[in-house]
């Protein structure tokens, strides 16, 4: 963020960004749910540059013991980059940022996530980023709510994420890797499509009020627009299961019973 | 909605809105928020009656009372056992649930790391503990055979209508099959036969909700035996009807082998079904 | 099942009995391979990349590419590392933090496949004798464990190896060139299952959670033997040595076709 631009390099042209997109516009995303075998629910998504799998695990015994919470589930998100997902060639294992964006991400989902139902188990989720092009934590964020769900994990709602920015001045939605660079702000958010509320935010550059006003509405729009997307993901790998027959072939199901008091009680 | 007799259900996603009128009741996998109710899980939206449930696709296995369920021993302690079945959580079992009496320090010649259990399920306390026992007299130390893992979702299907799909895989692969709750399914009987079961569920398991399974299984049976259903069916009918009049005769099936296939959830696990 | 590593008996004793009568769990004869999907030159970021599935098995592997200072015995060889992870999200058994044991041996293994085969023409990256060579760094990063990690991650590297490009003029000392690969060794792993010869070529995860010892071998383009790896507790008799050998090399000799296929290499 801030760096100092290339000669003669405009981020703006003709009402266009560099790479063609509107002010408004996010990059071509594509998720698929259910990729990884050994997983209990995963998703693999190519947002613009990006490409990141994730997978869960869980609920499963928490380990070490220490960690555990004995009224509630932990939700452990771990974020990695690959080595060879960016440019320079990144050292293997954990860095500062990673375990940052490792503790945001975890928060993030923790509120979502009904963690009250299994006691001291924890929820695991792995993100690795394969691919990085800028918006990489708020890429697997939204892969990682649809593998949760894919692992048919009980949440109020699913989480979608996005981040607007400021570039030459104008608010944009969704930073490609130039913009990143040398843009002047740069706003993650992630929301619950269903209740409207921010689960992850932060920020760094320079915002007046009316500016972080236009980039909040801006953002919280996409985000619905994601969720939309996250949803055709697990339609799509669960389609078939949608099919019946209502008939005599029609099985006895076994469910849970909810619990007493289903007043928000689950 | 219904389309030439097929049903097709939706699907719904964690957080989805499902019914804000207010007279639905929340079933399985929902909860209620200022009088609507949404899913908290990715499933298949049902109404029934008065009440709206999401009919999960995916999870893993969670204990409920009753629930008979096929484990492998993962730990010895001096007065207990660790037994993994799926869950979140191992499960542990004390020597007090065991039929033997177990010496103190002595629960690895009883059952050791690496063997599989068929166990109940006795109690799920507020803090999702979970108490099993092997005291049930269906319960014992399973040998020889081979154990499937399938989805817990796809177990009712498995199972049937009145255990009608698991006693015709039976009866047309002559094998000794028991179903955990927890989608372990243990199969018993001669090589060959096996496969065709292990074919025939592992079918079962990826058509689960699609329509007309149950007469694609059939014929994949009745290909393999090379013989139709109805002929084989009436013949165990018979076998069965002899047995029952022999005085001290094999009886067939060891005695609550079809026990486990009750898919209403009933406690009792020797309803005998057919 | 489970996040542990105790097998049941019942498994164990019904992949042995399969064993015994020349069968496997999966209906695969002894020397059959399952499916093996290659796909190369998938990350835009990378100077190399490849991604491989031997049936479930899902490896992707990068090659970057970095201008450093040679080894001080050999100043005029590029240098080449390679390492390997065993993310937890491959496995329910896989942990987070440094790499273990398994992991370790994983990656020199495919080193050693890689460096001791002179698979690499190493003279080729060098810029500056006893100043500026290549590092090339080959990471392999198992994503779904299915069982016979070793096939998988040596012929990701392998893959992405040889349709990496070195990226000489963005770094100002010359022109783009392809990676120098001169050799297309490939790895086969054999695993015994119990008896005497019942031996398994690419073990899925149930007869890899059962079975030992195992024998890894790398055989090249003139079916000879380029490097070996026996892992896991047990004997292996001379004449099981021979037949993972000999199949190995047999099944070898398909996967390099396929690999050229996917990938338009020709070796020189």
């Amino acid at each position: 963020m801030g760096g100092k631009k290339p000669e003669g390099m405009e981020l703006f042209k003709d009402g266009r960004r560099i790479d063609g997109r509107r002010p408004d516009e996010l990059r071509p995303i594509k998720i698929q749910a259910g990729v990884l075998k050994r997983a209990d629910g995963s998703a693999y998504l190519e947002w613009g540059g990006n490409k990141i799998l994730v997978a869960v695990y869980g609920p499963r015994e928490a380990h070490p013991r220490h960690d555990q919470d004995p009224v509630r589930a932990i939700v452990r998100c771990r974020y990695n980059m690959a080595s060879f997902s960016v440019s320079d060639r990144k050292r293997p294992g954990p860095d500062r940022r990673s375990q940052e964006i490792s503790k945001i991400l975890s928060e993030a989902l923790a509120h979502v996530v009904l963690t009250q139902l299994y006691p001291r188990t924890a929820i695991d989720v792995f993100i690795e980023v394969i691919e990085a092009e800028a918006g990489t934590r708020c890429a697997g964020l939204t892969a990682a709510s649809v593998a949760l769900a894919d692992a048919g994990i009980p949440m109020k709602g699913l989480v979608s994420s996005v981040a607007a920015g400021k570039i030459d001045g104008k608010v944009v939605l969704d930073l490609s890797r130039e913009e990143d660079n040398f843009g002047e702000t740069d706003l993650p958010i992630a929301i619950v499509p269903k209740t409207n509320e921010f689960v992850l935010m932060q920020m760094d550059g320079h915002l007046t009020d009316a500016e972080f006003d236009e980039a909040l509405t801006m953002a919280s729009d996409a985000a619905h627009t994601i969720y939309g997307i996250q949803k055709r993901a697990l339609v799509d790998r669960y389609e078939r299961a949608a099919e019946t027959q209502a008939s005599d072939e029609e099985e006895t199901e076994r469910g849970h019973e909810p619990d007493e008091g289903s007043e928000g009680g689950y | 909605m219904t389309h030439r007799g097929q049903q097709v259900r939706e699907l719904v996603v964690p957080g989805e809105l499902l019914d804000d009128t207010g007279r639905l009741k929340p079933g399985f996998n929902t909860y209620r928020e200022g009088g609507s109710v949404f899913a908290t899980r990715l499933g298949l939206k049902e109404v029934r009656g008065d009440r709206v449930s999401v009919i999960q696709l995916s999870g893993r296995y969670e204990p409920m009372r009753g629930d008979f369920v096929i484990g492998t021993v993962v730990e010895n302690g001096p007065s207990n056992w660790y037994i993994t079945v799926g869950a979140p959580q191992d499960v542990g079992m004390h020597v007090n649930d065991v039929p033997w009496r177990v010496e103190f320090g002595e629960t690895s010649k009883y059952l050791a790391v690496g063997d599989t259990v068929l166990l109940r399920v006795v109690h799920v306390d507020e803090l999702r503990k979970v108490q099993v026992s092997m005291k049930d007299r269906q319960c014992r130390k399973l040998e020889g055979g081979i154990t499937l893992d399938i989805s817990p979702s796809k177990v009712p299907r498995v199972i049937g209508r009145q255990g009608s799909m698991i006693s015709m895989i039976k009866d047309m692969t002559n094998t000794r099959m028991l179903v955990g709750q927890n989608g372990v399914i243990w199969i018993d009987g001669a090589p060959q036969d096996i496969a065709v079961a292990r074919r025939a569920i592992e079918t079962i398991e990826a058509e689960a909700h699609t329509s007309g399974l149950t007469d694609r299984i059939r014929k994949l049976l009745e290909d393999a035996r090379g013989r139709s259903y109805e002929e084989v069916r009436a013949e165990r009918e018979s076998e069965r009807r002899q047995s029952g009049e022999d005085e001290g005769g094999d009886g067939g099936e060891p005695e609550g082998e079809e026990g486990f296939d009750d898919s209403d959830g009933d406690d009792d696990p020797e309803d005998d079904e057919s | 099942m489970g996040e542990n590593d105790v097998v049941s008996e019942i498994k164990k004793d019904h992949i042995y009995a399969l064993a015994r009568e020349g069968r496997r769990f999966d209906g695969r004869a002894f020397d059959e391979y399952r499916p093996i999907r290659i796909q190369t030159n998938l990350i835009q970021q990378a100077e190399g990349s490849a991604r491989v599935q031997i049936g479930d098995t899902d490896v992707f592997v990068g090659v970057k590419m970095a201008i450093g200072e040679p080894y001080a015995d050999s100043p005029k060889s590029g240098v080449l590392t390679t390492s390997a992870e065993l993310i937890p999200m491959a496995s329910p058994t896989f942990e987070p933090g440094p790499p273990r044991p398994a992991a370790i041996e994983l990656a020199r293994v495919v080193d050693r496949g890689i460096r001791e085969t002179k698979t690499i023409n190493v003279e080729k990256l060098c810029i500056v004798e006893g100043e500026k060579v290549w590092m090339t760094y080959v990471d392999i990063h198992i994503v779904d464990y299915d069982g016979n990690l070793f096939d998988a991650a040596s012929l990701g590297a392998i893959c992405a190896l040889v349709s990496a490009k070195v990226p000489a003029s963005k770094h100002e000392v010359g022109e783009d060139m392809p990676m120098p690969v001169d050799h297309l060794p490939i790895m086969t792993t054999g695993l015994k299952l119990g008896s005497e010869n019942a031996i398994v070529l690419d073990p899925g995860l149930a007869e890899d959670q059962v079975g030992g010892p195992r024998l890894s071998v790398s055989t090249d383009e003139n079916g000879d033997i380029r490097a070996m790896q026996k892992g896991l507790v047990g004997g292996l008799t001379r004449n099981e040595v021979k037949w993972i050998v000999a199949t190995g090399r047999e099944r070898a000799r398909d996967i390099r076709e396929q690999v050229i296929k996917a990938t338009g290499f020709s070796l020189p």
